[in-house]
């Protein structure tokens, strides 16, 4: 039976392996809190658009990229 | 036929809450697979009979390894496809993989380092495969530092496109780098002509392991998907609808 120190010790790899668990975690975590984080400056940044707009009276004066979604628009307000 | 599901495939807001829809498809397994074939890798696969528990390098070289290249071809894919067709979609794809891309080929080139400490007694050789990997970092950084230098989106799309594009003949050269050339890298495990050479209780854990960084890329790639096209689409009017908490 492997006790916890054999374990932590890897046989004899435990300066190799564990810098790289944690590394390889490290990214991980980081690659998600960085996505979730530009998204919600994103959001942020849109919203005080619209907010600034809507506050000069023109809504919708999109490109072309606005075409297709008026009604929907309309519908969920 | 009818061709407006590929339509749709080049619209924001359809792609933007299509995004959002699917991200927890892809978290969860991917949470799921990766704690899996952590616990599965680090505990109950037995050692290898010639590197002991060095071996464990595995679970986290590969995985990472494998996706710096997938996430570079489909960056490179994406380019392309906005470059000939004009989808402004897919260049925000393709611009939403190189940070992912390039932090994954970093860890990638980090643990084969420590991996190649203990087992070839050095850290850095420039060797095919280790200098072709590195080539590929660059090539994430270049791509990166060309669009943010660049300051009108579409222009930056164009450019960094070429760039992406250019830059794929880089893998067949890391993934046959092992075969053309004498390397100290060992050649492929997996993808043999005779099947993978690798027993079953160290291979199911690195599968896990596999799936689970591929799901986790695609979960990362969506979220950042919709930060992009908010970004891209600030005029257009669906994006009330996005935002509106």
């Amino acid at each position: 039976m492997k006790t916890l120190s054999d374990f932590l010790d890897m046989g004899g790899y435990a300066g190799y392996i564990w810098p790289s668990y944690v590394l390889t975690f490290l990214v991980v975590v980081l690659n998600v809190v960085w996505a979730r984080r530009l998204l919600a400056r994103s959001r942020e940044e849109a919203r005080r658009r619209l907010a600034m707009r809507s506050g000069g009276g023109a809504a919708g004066t999109g490109g072309a990229g606005g075409t297709a979604a008026p009604t929907q628009a309309g519908e969920a307000t | 036929m009818s061709w407006t599901w590929f339509h749709r495939l080049g619209s924001p807001p359809y792609i933007y809450n299509l995004a959002a829809r699917l991200t927890p498809w892809f978290a969860w397994p991917a949470a799921l697979l990766m704690l899996g074939g952590l616990y599965d890798g680090l505990v109950l696969s037995p050692p290898d009979y010639q590197q002991g528990d060095g071996f464990r390098m595995m679970y986290v070289h590969v995985p990472t390894a494998y996706l710096s290249v997938m996430i570079y071809t489909t960056m490179a894919i994406c380019a392309a496809v906005g470059l000939i067709w004009r989808i402004k979609v897919a260049h925000a794809v393709a611009a939403s993989c190189a940070p992912i891309g390039a932090s994954i080929t970093l860890c990638a080139l980090v643990t084969g380092s420590l991996w190649g400490a203990p087992m070839w007694g050095t850290y850095w050789e420039w060797d095919p495969r280790l200098t072709s990997e590195l080539i590929l970092l660059f090539l994430y950084l270049g791509y990166m530092g060309l669009r943010s230098a660049t300051e009108d989106v579409q222009r930056a799309d164009r450019i960094s496109a070429v760039l992406a594009i250019v830059g794929v003949v880089n893998v067949p050269i890391i993934h046959f780098s092992v075969v053309w050339w004498n390397s100290l890298h060992q050649g492929s495990t997996l993808l043999r002509a005779d099947g993978p050479a690798i027993a079953t209780s160290m291979l199911i854990p690195l599968l896990m392991m596999l799936l689970g960084f591929t799901l986790f890329f695609v979960a990362v790639l969506l979220v950042r998907l919709r930060g992009e096209i908010l970004s891209r689409e600030r005029s257009a009017s669906w994006i009330r609808e996005a935002v509106t908490p």
